[in-house]
């Protein structure tokens, strides 16, 4: 598998680790109720088809990224930075 | 035999190699294989099941027979194909699974059992009574069945790892792949062309037609010489691409050191990670066999095997050939066999209306039922219409048409086509992204067509890359129809075999569909049939064929089973290559390593760091009483340890501040410059993640110090705060762990030893504890920081990586002057649990703030991460496990690590269970074993006694819980 | 007041050449990581004329060289940053912190291709390119400073480590020429 990292180009998948979905980005706010963190920690969907996923190109560049990867044909879709990713928090 | 013949052997080069310790020659160009049948050796294996005698079937890497040993001792390489081994000056060849030889074995006993011994055999026979599988049937089993013996010993042998990256990988290079190579290269991209062979052309090299009026071969030789003079073309031979993965990943394996005695330093293998934008699959066709009864003796081969044999190394398999089946190549076969000389005494086709103009008695609509001869073939029986005849025969080349070698088109999941006209599977297109099949492998036989494919092949990659290129004119070359009539399984008694690999029959498969193992899938598993090196290379494609017949279904219905990576056997050295003894994982040494371990300290692995357990003294016979003095220097005089594996973070920036307090538990924007404070982080689930101590170097800078262990989980953990989930804070970090070499000075005379070494001196008050700032020793610009791990009063001075060692030096010195010296991890461990300081050891990421007793640092001021988590009332719940002290006081004085914990008087089981010790160190300041522990509501439970069982170690006591800082609770020494 | 001898971080384990590919330590050199903060950058490349280099690239400036160095940093080697820049950057000295090594001659590239998935054909990587990318197990920074020369830098503590696994592919290298 191969990852095209926007700052480092295509790469290796070893270069890389993954964390999960690109949900724990959307870190909840302290206000936020017992059910909004119960999804943020645990429920997770588990799409046959495109589903985005956080990496960390952690022998690279050290860029932490949002891959849409198709889990049934494992295409990857995108790939951009978490930094820009529409799930990221404030 | 060994005939006349233009060959692509070296005649002027004889080579001699031994077979099961007899001396051979052989030629230059050799394989194995061909040089035992030019010695008319045809017996080379005995099968796996019931150890029958069996020669060569075919003349490529899908040898299910012909395996051998090469070499001796450590590099002793079994399950060798002798169709795939080069031979050289002094190669060592064996035969297997025999005893006590090839020709007289004495487990071919199995072979008269085999009415018993069918698919399910084992499942069914060897269940009861239970207890005898592990000692008595699996140890008599395994030493009857089984192919070739690992040495036993570690591999001495070299192996490799490396990668390539090209534009497009083509994959054989037979005329397809040469023909897509070419085009390809032509247009300016670069490309890697892989082949197993040691030579290039693919099964060019093994017949006898022309390409441009000129002789095949000769074709292929202009054109590798062609692609070896270009440069955006690399070409690897003795190279089989094992698999193909996600996004135009393909393994190779290249047998770089088999076919010679290998130099010092040259792997024999190299595993190859092949990045290609686009893969073009020339990998050809294989021949298959057909079954009837007994067609395994020695000297019944596929037909291309034969061809093989002739063309390539003019070997005359037998001195009397027939040839059999049911598509043209057998007449192509027996053609060839007319040319080169050799008596062909029958062709037979199992197509009625097949015709031949060749000089040979000649069956039409017949089959070969039978075969005669003890270890090698003698006789074939043919059944016709009107009869069986019987033929002289010590050679039989068989074709049952041919399978497109497809199996890495399957590697992600694909599934092929059955197609009707060539009664074989072909490859699906897209299957795998980027690879384009072409050639035989896409079903497509004939010469012309295979050159016209591979040149289509090839621009559509180009086209795939962007590239614009041009059907260049293809070489004219025969362009005949394939015309076959499937035929599997000749009908008639006995064992006509299937998987010669298993010793899988005919039979064997109608059992399984029998009792019900219907699915491909079961029939295989039930029967072992397409197992082992050859993964039924020769046998899948006639097995579901049978099976279909069998439960009345069709092929394309029944299925194929899945053709997984890798393609060829890949040796576990190959794939691991590089990662034995110091490449298993870096090793990270502090500056102090080498001065360590010339002071004979035994090094312990902390992560990849290596750190000293203790630093032995004369007369000191236990790491006990090295531990114990060590401890006595730091609580007495001082001592230095050298602390550089802690993670160092240097962190500027405007919202530095800000971005602490949203780390840590506790607040840290408020903290005064030059101070230092000690921080808890936590997960975002609300267990502890890491602590540590940060100081406050400037207004916009701190450095956070990590624990040894966690200091990568840290770094990347701060960047995805600050990439996704804090992204608007101005702040920047970066590790510092590897610039500062970084020394623990601690004890009550560790200002005394600093004031000697230090520029300028420094005293209790412009420097209490948690104070940081810059220093200057020998002119070397440092930092000191006024932190203890101890308890005692206790620095930790920085300096530059270069001087480390210079340092440690000098450190040790005076710290010996002042009646002290070096410490190890094992003191320092027992510092800390005199002082309750906890560790990895205790917040193991199961653990909150709560549990270890900290749940006072989360401030209720601010956000930080984690918090949220952390207050879901199950995480703060009085009975969890509490961080608590123990002592042990009852008869036995011993507290171990991992050791659980019940109330005095329970009995120790698991329902009973009321904690673990996590933490365990002699105090020799306090004459007694300290534990840490975690306990059920352990801190409601300070004096109590509780019973402390290590199952493990069959140590047991009463210890008596208490607070968890065992020492000095005011913290007063480290005050001083 | 003590005398502190410095020891560089390969010392002792280079140079070796085998097979034609050189591998030694490059000199000890002033390394300084220059991070821009937020909205500094177009100010920070300011002050080196302009020459603040992009992902995968190294630039010359005065005295020295800017290689980038990852996200949103670059390694300046070979001279001490202006003390005005950290106004714009963070400014960490890490001069103590890298193993630089330099792998050359013919095969260095063959050399690399045993470690690196990096792809290091002329086309993908050319001279003065830079990565950050694995050798081996170890995170490193790898640039092509001439066609057959390959300054690499991974971490001090792992000098041992990056030598040995160079060293192996050097052997393996050059094993195959004879």
């Amino acid at each position: 598998m191969r990852i095209a990292c926007p700052l480092c180009g295509e790469r290796d998948l070893r270069e890389f680790t993954y964390k999960g979905a690109a949900l724990a980005l959307a870190y909840p706010s302290e206000a936020a109720s017992a059910q909004e963190w119960d999804d943020y920690l645990h429920n997770r969907d588990n799409p046959a088809g495109p589903t985005r996923e956080l990496w960390y190109h952690g022998s690279g560049c050290t860029s932490w990224l949002v891959v849409t990867r198709n889990t049934v044909t494992h295409e990857i879709l995108a790939v951009e930075l978490a930094e820009n990713a529409e799930e990221a928090s404030a | 035999m060994r005939i006349a013949g233009k060959g692509l052997i070296n005649r002027k080069k004889p080579v001699s190699f031994t077979f099961d310790g007899t001396v051979y020659s052989g030629f230059e160009g050799d394989t194995l294989a061909s040089a035992l049948l030019a010695n008319g050796v045809k017996l080379m294996a005995r099968s796996f099941k019931y150890h029958r005698p069996r020669g060569v079937l075919t003349a490529g890497s899908e040898e299910p027979n012909a395996l051998v040993t090469i070499g001796n001792g450590a590099s002793q390489d079994p399950n060798v194909r002798a169709t795939v081994q080069e031979i050289y000056e002094g190669l060592e060849a064996r035969s297997q699974n025999r005893w006590p030889s090839l020709a007289h074995d004495v487990m071919a006993v199995n072979d008269l059992g085999a009415p018993f011994l069918g698919a399910g055999f084992y499942y069914k026979t060897f269940m009861w009574p239970k207890a005898f599988w592990e000692k008595l049937y699996e140890p008599v089993i395994r030493r009857a069945a089984g192919l070739g013996a690992l040495s036993g010993a570690a591999v001495t042998d070299k192996y490799e790892r490396a990668y390539a990256h090209c534009d497009v990988l083509v994959i054989g290079a037979g005329p397809t792949g040469l023909m897509a190579a070419l085009t390809a290269a032509e247009a300016g991209v670069d490309v890697i062309l892989a082949e197993e062979d040691s030579v290039l052309g693919g099964r060019l090299l093994s017949e006898s037609g022309e390409i441009d009026g000129v002789p095949a071969r000769d074709w292929a030789e202009a054109t590798v010489a062609r692609l070896q003079g270009m440069a955006n073309v690399r070409i690897m031979t003795r190279t089989s691409v094992t698999g193909a993965y996600d996004g135009g990943t393909y393994g190779a394996l290249e047998r770089v050191g088999h076919h010679g005695v290998v130099a010092a330093d040259l792997p024999k293998e190299c595993f190859w990670r092949i990045a290609a934008k686009r893969a073009v699959l020339a990998a050809g066709a294989l021949e298959r066999p057909v079954a009837f009864q007994n067609n395994d003796r020695p000297g019944i081969m596929l037909a291309s095997a034969v061809r093989s044999y002739v063309n390539r190394w003019n070997v005359a398999p037998g001195k009397a050939v027939a040839v059999f089946g049911n598509n043209d190549s057998a007449h192509d076969t027996a053609a060839d066999l007319l040319a080169a000389g050799v008596h062909v005494s029958a062709l037979i086709d199992s197509r009625p209306d097949a015709t031949t103009d060749l000089p040979v008695p000649f069956y039409a609509g017949a089959h070969v039922c039978g075969s005669e001869g003890r270890k090698a073939l003698e006789a074939v029986s043919i059944s016709r219409a009107s009869g069986i005849d019987k033929v002289q025969a010590d050679c039989l080349a068989m074709s049952g048409g041919w399978n497109p070698t497809l199996h890495l088109t399957c590697h992600m999941s694909g599934r092929p086509d059955w197609d009707e006209a060539i009664a074989a599977f072909v490859p699906r297109a897209g299957m795998v992204p980027g690879m384009i099949a072409a050639g035989a492998c896409n079903g497509v036989f004939s010469t012309a067509a295979c050159l016209g494919e591979g040149a289509g092949a090839a621009l559509a990659a180009l086209d795939g890359l962007g590239v614009e290129a041009e059907m260049p004119a293809l070489p004219a070359a025969e362009a005949r129809d394939y015309r076959i009539s499937p035929l599997w399984a000749v009908p008639g008694k006995g064992r006509a075999w299937l998987d010669f690999q298993n010793d899988v029959s005919v039979k064997d498969v109608k059992q399984a569909a029998v009792e019900n193992f219907r699915s491909v899938e079961h029939m295989k598993r039930y029967t072992t049939q397409g197992m082992a090196t050859d993964q039924g290379k020769n046998s899948n494609v006639g097995a579901l064929a049978v099976l279909a017949d069998a439960t009345g279904r069709g092929i394309p219905e029944t299925g194929t089973t899945t053709y997984r990576p890798p393609f060829q056997p890949v040796a576990i050295a190959a794939m691991a290559a590089g990662s034995e003894d110091k490449g298993f994982a870096p090793e990270r040494l502090t500056t102090s390593h080498e001065l360590t371990v010339k002071a004979g300290a035994p090094m312990i692995e902390a992560g990849l760091w290596y750190r000293p357990s203790y630093f032995p003294r004369s007369g000191e016979t236990t790491w006990r009483q090295s531990c114990d003095r060590e401890v006595m220097h730091v609580r007495q005089a001082v001592g230095v340890a050298d602390v550089s594996t802690l993670g160092k973070i240097d962190i500027k920036g405007p919202d530095a501040g800000a971005l602490l307090d949203f780390l840590y538990t506790n607040m840290f924007s408020t903290l005064k410059v030059g101070r230092v404070r000690y921080g808890l982080m936590l997960r975002e689930d609300g267990h502890v993640m890491d602590d540590g101590t940060t100081a406050r170097l400037a207004e916009d800078h701190f450095v956070m110090t990590t624990t040894t262990a966690a200091a990568g989980q840290v770094m990347s953990h701060m960047e995805l705060i600050t990439q996704g989930v804090k992204r608007k804070l101005d702040v920047r970090f970066t590790s510092v762990t590897e610039h500062w070499a970084q020394f623990a000075v601690a004890g009550p005379k560790s200002r005394e030893l600093l004031n000697g070494l230090l520029d300028a001196p420094i005293d209790g008050e412009s420097w209490p504890f948690m104070a940081c700032g810059d220093v200057s020793v020998g002119g070397v610009k440092a930092r000191l920081f006024r932190i203890s791990f101890s308890g005692e009063q206790a620095y930790e001075l920085a300096v530059p990586s270069r001087y480390g060692e210079a340092l440690f030096a000098e450190l040790r010195k005076r710290a010996e002057g002042l009646g002290g010296g070096v410490y190890g991890m094992e003191a320092l461990n027992v510092l800390r649990i005199e002082k309750g300081f906890i560790t990895h050891g205790e917040i193991d990421g199961r653990m909150t703030a709560f549990d270890i007793g900290m749940q006072g640092m989360m401030s209720k001021k601010k956000d930080f991460y984690g918090k949220g988590a952390a207050a879901r009332p199950g995480l703060l719940d009085d009975e969890r496990p509490q961080l608590v002290g123990l002592k042990p006081v009852g008869v036995v004085k011993q507290i171990t690590a991992g050791a659980h914990l019940y109330k005095d008087g329970a009995e120790a089981v698991r329902e009973n269970d009321q904690g673990y010790v996590t933490s365990v160190g002699f105090s020799p300041e306090m004459g007694s074993f300290l534990g840490l522990a975690f306990l059920k509501g352990g801190r409601a439970r300070h004096g109590e006694t509780v019973r402390m069982v290590d199952a493990m170690r069959g140590v047991e006591t009463t210890c008596e819980v208490c607070h968890p800082v065992f020492l000095d609770p005011e913290g007063e020494r480290a005050r001083d | 007041m003590i005398d502190l001898k410095a020891k560089s971080a390969c010392e002792g384990l280079l140079p070796i050449e085998i097979g034609g590919v050189k591998l030694s330590e490059v000199a000890p050199a002033e390394m300084t990581l220059i991070a821009p903060y937020r909205g500094k950058e177009a100010a920070l490349a300011k002050a080196f004329g302009g020459r603040w280099p992009a992902a995968g690239e190294t630039a010359s400036v005065e005295g020295g060289v800017l290689v980038w160095f990852g996200r949103a940093q670059a390694m300046l080697i070979g001279t001490a940053a202006p003390t005005t820049l950290a106004k714009f950057a963070a400014v960490t000295e890490q001069s103590d912190a890298w193993a630089r090594v330099l792998l050359e001659g013919a095969g260095a590239r063959d050399v690399l291709a045993r470690l690196t998935p990096l792809d290091i054909r002329d086309t993908a990587f050319a001279v003065g390119q830079t990565a950050r990318t694995e050798l081996f197990h170890m995170q490193v920074s790898i640039t092509r400073v001439s066609k057959d020369a390959w300054q690499i830098i991974g971490f001090r503590s792992m000098a041992g480590t990056l030598v040995h696994d160079l060293q192996r592919a050097m052997k393996g290298v050059a094993a195959r020429a004879i």
